[in-house]
């Protein structure tokens, strides 16, 4: 793992609002194919970090360095053309087009075709279109309209969008938020084996445990604006500081067989 | 210095009534969202109703008291408009809540002249306050003081209003999240209706207030809605103390912006607002919305290009259109190309609303530029005509270019607003600029070169380009730019997520649209032989809006069947009533309210709906719609 480039490093960090210091001097690193979760109670700063580094948010100081380019303050349309996929806690996709051209825009965009106004977009890519959604599992509902589809799917959806450009690092912001347990699962381990496979730095926030401590290489955790341990998923689990921070200790390992046992 | 210092005074009056249907605007959006459009019809019902009230009244009670009741009895009105019309579009998208209220105001407007008669009335003065006083030999009316009072004492009041009542508390509770305060189990219906009534109580009592200062007349409604519009601009929709300071900003600046630049008067009020909305897209006291309430769309329906069959069906529409000269005689031939020339303009706008979510207001003032581009062309410049029909858009053009470069940074109503205030602008310039423009005399003697000046010619003249122009937006709609641009109507952020530049897209539409509005207006001024300001009014912008949601806001072709429907119908109805406002008024407010998808939105609603039923699944359903 260790051999691999470094994607994206974050070095101090810092964003506050008025009085209140969301983010305080966050530093740390991510590699190609690794999967790096962004843990930490309500409140300790996630969201901020994570809008600073798609850039939905300008940070105070720090710097980030993604993929060679200093993007602290850039536009996120910006970092998409370096690379970055994303895929939003709430889904954003294009309600009133077909679920094949929802990908046909992002390949649009990524051949720099936007400005095109003469060619037809329905044929656009379509081999790529269909080869992305393919990848996903949504081959079968390329023509359907992309309202009509259930919440798991359009979370899949956004998954081939994001990989539309070819992107070296995808940002996911709570994938699997609203999805039913098992879907949870096999949207993660689906992330996880394409991650692998092309080699793709992963960054996701997550309030879910399970899917946490069962896919992610590396785990983060904030804490009021501060990273309070960093490590391996043993690591962090045993960590004191994180246990106390959550709800005071003993909530990880035990509830998960807690869960686990009532499911 | 005294003249100075009296002029202020006046501006200070004319805020009175300014502020008072601004502030009404601003509390019926704040709760409802609804922007208001019939605000302006019902502050001229105010005034109306109050003359009657007072010269049938005499004294002072009389006075004071019609003036009051004259705004209680409008409130009422605006209760029943709100129980009868408005509940039933609170969760329709914005467009059609503007589009409605505006149908109310053409039918007050007709309703208004069949009571009271077209002509401009004289009120009484205010008993008590007829005289003037007297500042270093200027004089000053004391109704004018009176009404410099009474803008604070009003604003005094709604303040107690909105910080000591439970319902003010309400109220606010209600402006800053609607859903939440229904989970309190607060009557939301009632809320509203109550918050409906007030703004309208203001509005009206904002108009009786003008009878001792102004003639009341017919078209008093359409001159203070842009007043108010650009005041709540200005002053950020939503903020009572905000349209307070907007209104003596406007006030004033129209006080002594007619003695600074006589010339430029009207449009320094929109040069102000224009300057605003860049600097603080949310006005002075208004907040920045929180993620703007998605309205859903009616359908979800995507959109498909033309099946070879209808491509057929279209081509062959178009020559049976080519032989109208065969059998129509030359009256029919030139409503064809009137109707010609406005499928064009409608589906100019399509482009903007319904590709791009973006509804201009004032769409008008590119076919107006354009047609002006024509006319100046050919009478200053003398340049042949198909020289002119060239460049002459270009106006529209560049116009479009440079208030679409302004536009666009906004969304929704604020772009809605801005597009109206920069046609009134353009509008001002056409009517102001006499030496060049001709003001309200128009430029006339546009004619057409003999090789079109026959009926027929210019008939197949304006059938071919109306079909070259349909034909490339709409390949515009499917080619990349396209799907660009509904992507950024679609969501946004994620369009934004995907690298997609959603202002330039946005712009680049904008100046699209205006070109092709422009082409529409070029050949408008040929067709009629010379241009006047109407020709980029308020009433040609609605037109477009109505002939593009007849025909379907969600739908590709909906632009040219409105079209060709609305005019026609447009057309036969000015030949056959005096009230043709009424009638067209009650129709925009019928769409609206029972057929918002429109003819083609209709048609392809039961055509769905038979395919559905023949076939079982909805995953079948949707192959078979892609292997047409």
């Amino acid at each position: 793992m260790s051999v691999a480039p470094i994607l994206l490093s974050v070095e101090g960090l810092t964003k506050s609002y008025g009085g209140v210091h969301a983010v305080r001097g966050v530093s740390f690193e991510l590699r190609a194919g690794e999967i790096l979760a962004l843990i930490g109670p309500n409140g300790a700063g996630k969201s901020t970090c994570f809008d600073m580094l798609n850039g939905q948010n300008v940070p105070d100081s720090g710097r980030i360095n993604l993929l060679g380019e200093d993007t602290a303050g850039k536009k996120p349309r910006a970092i998409w053309r370096l690379g970055v996929g994303r895929t939003f806690q709430i889904t954003a996709t294009f309600p009133t087009m077909t679920v094949r051209e929802n990908i046909q825009v992002a390949l649009v965009s990524y051949g720099r075709q936007l400005f095109n106004l003469w060619r037809s977009t329905p044929g656009f890519a379509k081999a790529e279109a269909g080869r992305l959604l393919d990848l996903v599992g949504m081959g079968a509902y390329a023509e359907r309209p992309c309202g009509e589809l259930a919440y798991g799917d359009l979370k899949r959806l956004e998954l081939a969008v994001a990989l539309a450009n070819q992107p070296k690092l995808l940002l996911m912001d709570e994938p699997t938020a609203g999805m039913a347990p098992r879907e949870r699962i096999e949207l993660m381990r689906l992330t996880a084996r394409i991650a692998k496979e092309q080699s793709i730095g992963v960054l996701f926030t997550e309030h879910d445990m399970d899917v946490v401590f069962e896919h992610a290489d590396r785990i983060i955790v904030l804490n009021r604006g501060l990273l309070i341990a960093e490590g391996l998923p043993e690591q962090v689990r045993n960590d004191p500081q994180v246990r106390a921070v959550y709800l005071g200790g003993g909530l990880m390992y035990d509830a998960r067989h807690h869960e686990g046992a009532a499911t | 210095m005294a003249f100075y210092v009296v002029q202020f005074l006046t501006g200070l009056a004319s805020a009175a009534s300014l502020f008072l249907v601004a502030s009404g605007l601003s509390i019926i959006f704040g709760v409802t969202r609804i922007v208001n459009f019939a605000h302006g019809a019902f502050y001229m019902l105010g005034a109306y109703v109050a003359f009657t009230l007072t010269e049938r009244f005499s004294g002072a009670l009389g006075f004071w008291g019609g003036m009051v009741v004259a705004a209680l009895v409008v409130a009422a009105v605006g209760v029943l408009v709100e129980m009868v019309l408005l509940r039933r579009i609170y969760h329709s998208p914005e467009l059609f809540q503007l589009l409605a209220t505006f149908g109310l105001t053409l039918m007050v407007e007709d309703l208004v002249v069949l009571i009271w008669g077209p002509n401009d009335l004289l009120g009484r003065r205010a008993p008590g306050l007829k005289g003037a006083v007297d500042f270093f030999g200027q004089n000053i009316p004391s109704y004018d003081l009176f009404l410099i009072v009474l803008g604070p004492v009003v604003l005094g009041i709604l303040w107690l209003l909105f910080q000591r009542t439970r319902w003010g508390i309400l109220v606010r509770a209600a402006t800053q999240d609607r859903d939440m305060v229904a989970a309190l189990g607060v009557n939301q219906k009632w809320l509203f209706t109550s918050v409906f009534a007030v703004g309208v109580f203001l509005a009206a009592l904002g108009g009786a207030l003008q009878i001792p200062r102004d003639a009341v007349n017919h078209a008093m409604d359409l001159r203070i809605i842009v007043d108010v519009f650009v005041v709540v601009v200005i002053g950020g929709l939503g903020s009572i103390i905000g349209a307070f300071v907007a209104a003596v900003l406007v006030s004033e600046l129209n006080a002594f912006g007619i003695l600074i630049f006589p010339k430029i008067s009207i449009i320094l009020v929109f040069l102000v607002m224009a300057a605003v909305l860049i600097v603080r897209p949310w006005g002075l006291f208004g907040k920045q919305e929180a993620a703007a309430r998605r309205t859903p769309g009616l359908t979800v329906n995507p959109w498909r290009p033309l099946t070879s069959g209808e491509r057929l069906a279209a081509m062959v529409a178009l020559i049976v259109a080519a032989a109208l000269p065969l059998v129509g005689g030359n009256y029919a031939l030139t409503v064809g190309s009137e109707v010609a020339i406005f499928v064009i303009f409608a589906a100019s706008l399509h482009f903007l609303m319904s590709v791009g979510g973006l509804a201009s207001f004032g769409h008008a003032a590119y076919f107006g530029l354009g047609a002006y581009g024509v006319a100046l062309l050919a009478k200053m410049a003398g340049l042949p005509m198909i020289v002119c029909l060239l460049l002459g858009p270009l106006l529209g053009c560049v116009g479009a270019a440079v208030f679409g470069f302004f536009a666009v940074q906004l969304s929704g109503v604020y772009f809605a607003m801005l597009t109206l205030a920069f046609a009134q602008i353009v509008w001002s310039i056409a009517f102001q600029w006499v030496a060049v423009t001709g003001g309200d005399n128009g430029i006339l003697g546009v004619w057409p070169e003999k090789w079109v000046s026959s009926a027929s010619h210019f008939y197949w003249l304006s059938l071919g380009v109306a079909a070259l122009v349909v034909a490339a937006l709409r390949v515009m709609v499917f080619s990349p730019f396209g799907f660009a641009l509904r992507a950024t109507r679609d969501s946004p952020l994620r369009s934004e997520a995907i690298g997609i530049n959603g202002k330039r897209i946005q712009w680049t539409a904008f100046v699209i649209a205006g070109t092709a509005a422009g082409i529409a207006g070029a050949l408008f001024a040929y067709l009629k032989g010379s241009v006047f300001p109407d020709n980029l009014g308020i009433s040609l912008s609605v037109d477009a809006l109505v002939m593009v949601l007849l025909g379907g806001v969600e739908t590709v072709s909906g632009a040219v069947v409105g079209a060709i429907v609305y005019k026609a119908l447009n057309i036969w109805l000015v030949s056959q009533t005096d009230l043709s406002k009424l009638v067209l008024g009650g129709f925009i407010v019928l769409i609206v309210v029972a057929f918002p998808k429109g003819i083609v939105g209709v048609l392809e609603t039961i055509r769905n709906r038979r395919r559905s039923a023949s076939s079982k699944s909805a995953l079948v359903t949707s192959r078979i719609e892609t292997a047409e």
